[in-house]
């Protein structure tokens, strides 16, 4: 079966009125494989059924709202005045009218070329600052469902904080990766990792290939395979290094990277490291996909026109800015076809999709043994920190020799491996409870649950329907520091984001789900989010959902880059 | 597209007729030709832009080659601004002109004018391939396998494995040792009150932050470590990374951005030269703590300076260096180099017995790094407790000062003691408490080298000494080190314990090298 440049025949989106997917109502336009085929039939257009229908066992909803166009000239208006008025400042600051607060280079080193770009920080003066309190907030205590904030005051515009000394108790956290709601201090991870620190102590002192492998490690690594249903499995330090210090040990010069847009620095700066060609695909555009790996086996290396050594697919599981779930059915039928690599990043996803916590593969009820390179990081769903690679024993063996992390990195802190190995085995059952099944149940139940509540409320909001992952968006600059202000007000700790890390209009809120968040808590965190949504005027949705594959692909917009 | 391509060719053919403008050119429309997402790259590829600005032959082409159309032009305007006498006066003049001159001039003119319509130039002969063509392309394809395989008695694919806490005695594969192999100088792995502090804070905070710095990860126990670190350092600021080898990665390209300038010495680590690396910048290596070597690299940059000085006003330089060298042992000559540092930047996995990195100097340097540190901004932050133990290992360092005198006289002795092995050369500091040794003369491979020095590890190991190779990745160094075993000195190993494992190594290395 052919997977067909992405699912040929919807790339039109299907006008389905108020058909009826997975029990759900709809209304506007809406793209899933299954629910697709449901809609076509609903609405007499048999002849739109997916080539694709059959790569998915299970509907895939994923739906992107277009920025309606007033908001989007406000925006750019928002963004404007703000320019002007940072010009404004800054000219006023040169010549001392205004008082300066940032540091400035020593009187010696005045005659230095400066250590910084002024445009560089011109982004951070005048903009960041207005609405640096919404992020950095220091928090002391678990990064559970509640969480204290240590409140902080500035008075001098955001330039510095003072801290109150006081605390503001029982936050609810929608800013934390804890998924599945194991960031505890009780509770037998806790336990675990205490007896294990007064036996170890917290450090290692070396490294994994010198002196560093305790006995702690290889039992995660062959826990973590078991976890994956792969052959071997290694263990890191950190989840991002484990990317940006494993890409290079795999492919190299001569060899292609194909990398989807919105990927995370760290696979960014991996793949920069490892002298490869990278060319960016769309984010999850399996047309765009395809074309380039079409283009780069047909047309072989730019200039020595020698084939490619051999082809690495990045992709996330779940993208962290965006919600969206990655396209893996295709994803694997293009690797395949095309005989490419796949390195898939599960980061978010592990513990937080599929009925067993398995992440995306099994979420799509795939085989492990498809995904080349399984990453993943324990800094979210187990509430640790880390990362770990699976695959192959080959694949393994030859990493164990040649990860730079395995050379010249600290190995885990022994603790941390205890409570990784607790966690591990209560998703898995091991612990002899189903309290782990029912963590997974309960996030899946609370994605869904907070996910339409917020739509029904009118809010745009992005992604696939099953992340945990929820950006709402604001849009407009000023809105995101009066969304993240209002909320801690009303006692809810969010996350807020803007340019750099989202395109420059679509800053938004994101809120990320837990297992430990009770109907309560998300009750009230909903009715909040309903009030200040109205205060703002956040509620944009006119609900006319575009189809992430129906967002403009540019077929001119490929970038390179060869070091 | 169609309607403004003709007269860029009007202007391409000409240039490339003229022959040097062309070879400029035809790489871009190579790329051009082949379409796709190729022709970006290479472009800037093969003519980077300031070498662009150079190029003047282009220029002079355009001018100096339709000379004969310029004159017709001049005639014209002279025509256009006389009266219409004139008209009739020229009209003689064409009638006057030889025969030759007005086919030839007819014949230009035909020429502009073919130009002016014609279709795109073909640089070279090019067939699409079919879709046919291009599935069996896509058939006959072989990848190369995604990794290489590994050789069963590859040296580093089985680790050691460490059966318990890896402190002053360490069980290693099953046979309990003295520690010589883990950077635990201060022996503060398994300090009680450490172990206490860190105790303390798991149970306050758990393991995870989940969360990077940013969103819900600073912890105050974070920003106390801060604290303490600035103030042990006697610096404004310091700012703590979760991840050792993170740190000084992050730290180089945060400040140090294509087209500037890094001056770096030969033995730097590997995470500098993976930092160097992510900074795209010039890097100029200078000779091993040979400060004549840099004054030379500078000298000779101030003369380039003086080349470019425009360019010289917007290149930032900077110097990284280590203070005692991993790769060697030995110490930087801090005070011939510099009297005045920017950037700190150190790693608490060592004798702090944590986890995790910090970089510290003035703010104005060290804030900068928490909006472009990307191992900061982008990774999860320290787990508390690892923060919490660092903070206590502070604590003891500060108020046990006598401790490092102890450390510095123990790294003494076992280095008088090690000297004058037959077969072994020691290098580094006789101060440092990590040193490593030498073949004294190499077999002239290294696989046979690393061999008899891992016959010398295992033996150690046997009689109770742990010991261990510095490892390295052959392939990535830059200056590979040569192969070494490196040697741990910490506070905990007793006088006796020194004497052993010196009079062990002796005894080994005479056994294996001899």
């Amino acid at each position: 079966m052919r997977p067909g440049p992405g699912g040929c025949c919807c790339r039109r989106p299907v006008r389905a009125n108020g058909c009826v997917a997975n029990g759900e109502v709809r209304n506007g336009y809406v793209r899933s494989s299954a629910a697709v085929a449901a809609a076509a039939a609903a609405a007499g257009q048999i002849h739109h059924v997916t080539q694709n229908g059959g790569l998915y066992k299970r509907p895939f909803n994923e739906a992107f709202e277009e920025t309606p166009m007033l908001v989007a000239v406000l925006t750019y208006v928002g963004y404007g005045v703000l320019t002007l008025f940072g010009y404004l400042r800054d000219f006023l600051r040169h010549w001392r009218i205004e008082k300066c607060h940032h540091a400035t280079e020593r009187e010696e080193q005045k005659d230095f070329v400066s250590l910084y770009q002024d445009f560089e920080n011109f982004y951070t003066r005048n903009l960041y600052m207005r609405i640096r309190d919404n992020w950095n907030r220091p928090i002391c205590s678990v990064p559970g469902a509640k969480v204290d904030i240590m409140e902080r005051q500035s008075h001098d515009y955001n330039w510095s904080f003072k801290y109150t000394g006081n605390i503001i108790k029982g936050v609810i956290n929608m800013g934390s990766y804890n998924y599945l709601g194991f960031a505890r201090n009780t509770g037998s991870c806790q336990e675990a990792a205490a007896k294990v620190l007064e036996e170890y102590g917290v450090g290692v002192c070396s490294t994994r290939q010198e002196i560093g492998n305790l006995d702690k490690h290889e039992e995660l690594e062959k826990l973590v395979a078991r976890f994956l249903g792969v052959e071997a499995a290694m263990t890191y330090g950190m989840g991002f290094a484990t990317n940006s210090m494993n890409i290079p040990a795999l492919v190299g010069k001569g060899c292609l990277i194909l990398s989807d847009e919105l990927n995370h620095a760290s696979l960014v700066l991996g793949a920069r490291l490892s002298g490869a060609t990278i060319r960016i695909f769309k984010h999850n555009n399996m047309q765009s996909l395809e074309k380039l790996l079409k283009d780069a086996i047909v047309y072989g290396q730019p200039r020595t026109r020698r084939p490619w050594k051999k082809i690495l697919i990045l992709v996330e599981g779940i993208y962290s800015m965006e919600g969206s779930i990655v396209r893996l059915p295709e994803v694997i039928a293009l690797k395949k076809k095309y005989k490419a690599y796949l390195y898939l990043d599960e980061a978010h996803s592990i513990g937080a999709l599929g009925p067993t916590g398995r992440g995306v593969v099994e979420y799509f009820g795939l085989d492990p043994e498809d995904v080349d390179v399984m990453m993943g990081t324990f800094t979210k769903s187990f509430g640790a920190s880390g990362g770990y690679i699976g695959g192959k024993k080959e694949l393994i063996d030859y990493l164990r020799t040649h990860s730079h992390s395995a050379v010249y990195a600290t190995s885990l802190s022994p603790p941390v491996v205890e409570q990784i190995i607790t966690s591990m085995k209560c998703i898995m059952g091991q612990d002899g409870t189903s309290l782990g099944k029912e963590c997974v149940q309960q996030l899946a139940e609370n994605t869904r649950y907070f996910r339409r509540r917020l739509k029904e409320m009118g809010f745009i909001i992005y992604g696939n329907e099953d992340s945990p992952v929820v950006p709402l968006m604001l849009y407009m600059p000023a809105k995101i520091g009066a969304f993240g202000r209002e909320m801690l007000k009303r006692n809810i700790g969010v996350v807020v984001v803007g340019f750099p890390a989202t395109p420059i209009i679509e800053s938004r809120a994101r809120f990320c789900l837990s297992a430990a968040h009770t109907k309560e808590i998300l009750d009230t965190a909903l009715k909040e989010i309903d009030e200040v949504g109205d205060l703002l005027q956040l509620k944009y949705s006119r609900h006319r959902l575009v189809p992430l594959l129906d967002r403009p692909f540019d077929e001119t917009t490929y970038e390179e880059s060869e070091d | 597209m169609d309607t403004w391509r003709p007269p860029v060719q009007g202007i391409c053919l000409p240039r490339s007729a003229s022959g040097p403008a062309r070879t400029g050119l035809s790489p871009s429309l190579t790329a051009q030709a082949r379409g796709g997402g190729d022709q970006r790259a290479a472009a800037p590829a093969q003519a980077p832009p300031p070498r662009a600005r150079d190029v003047t032959v282009p220029r002079h082409a355009r001018v100096d080659v339709p000379v004969a159309f310029r004159k017709e032009a001049q005639r014209l305007t002279m025509a256009n601004a006389a009266e219409q006498w004139v008209l009739v006066e020229m009209v003689q003049a064409l009638y006057e002109a030889p025969a030759y001159h007005l086919i030839l001039e007819g014949i230009l003119i035909l020429w502009i004018i073919r130009l002016l319509f014609s279709k795109t130039y073909k640089l070279q002969e090019r067939s699409d391939l079919t879709l046919k063509e291009k599935e069996e392309l896509i058939e006959e394809w072989q990848p190369e396998p995604l990794v290489p395989p590994v050789s069963k008695d590859h040296p580093a694919l089985n680790y050691n494995i460490v059966s318990g806490p890896p402190s002053h005695n360490i069980v290693v594969n099953g046979k309990e040792c003295i520690n010589f192999a883990s950077f635990n100088f201060l022996g503060l792995l398994d300090n009680p009150r450490v172990k206490a502090a860190a105790l303390a804070s798991l149970k306050k905070y758990g393991v995870g932050t989940c969360g990077p710095r940013g969103f819900y990860g600073t912890f105050d126990v974070h920003l106390d470590l801060e604290d303490r670190l600035a103030k042990f350092m006697k610096t404004e600021e310091a700012i703590i990374y979760s991840y050792g080898f993170a740190t000084i990665a992050s730290a180089i390209p945060a400040y140090s951005k294509r087209g500037d300038i890094v001056f770096v010495d030969r033995a730097a680590c590997f995470a500098i030269q993976k930092g160097l690396q992510a900074s795209r910048s010039d890097i100029k290596i200078f000779k091993h703590n040979d400060m004549a070597d840099l004054e030379r690299l500078l000298k000779e940059q101030e003369i380039e300076d003086q080349k470019n000085p425009r360019k010289a006003r917007v290149t930032r330089r900077f110097i990284v260096v280590e203070g005692i060298y991993m790769n060697t042992g030995t110490i930087c000559p801090l005070p011939e180099l510099i009297d005045d540092i920017d950037l700190i930047s150190a790693n608490m996995e060592n004798a702090l017995a944590s986890v995790g990195g910090f970089c510290c100097g003035r703010s104005f340097v060290i804030d900068h790094q928490r909006l472009s540190g990307q191992g900061y901004c982008f990774s999860a932050s320290l787990p508390p407790l690892l923060a919490a133990a660092a903070i206590e290992a502070l604590n003891i360092m500060e108020e046990n000062p006598g401790i490092f005198a102890v450390l510095k006289e123990k790294c003494r002795k076992i280095h008088k003691a090690l000297q004058g092995i037959s077969g072994l050369r020691v290098m580094g500091e006789s101060f440092s408490p990590a040193f490593h040794l030498h073949l004294e003369e190499s077999t002239g491979s290294r696989e046979k080298d690393v061999k008899l020095l891992q016959e010398i590890v295992n033996q150690c190991m046997n009689r109770s000494i742990a010991l261990t190779q510095a490892r390295y990745l052959d392939k990535e160094e830059k200056c590979l080190p040569p192969p070494s075993i490196r040697v741990v000195v910490t506070v905990e190993q007793t006088e006796d314990e020194l004497e052993r494992a010196a009079a062990t190594i002796k005894e080994v290395a005479q056994a294996v090298l001899l």
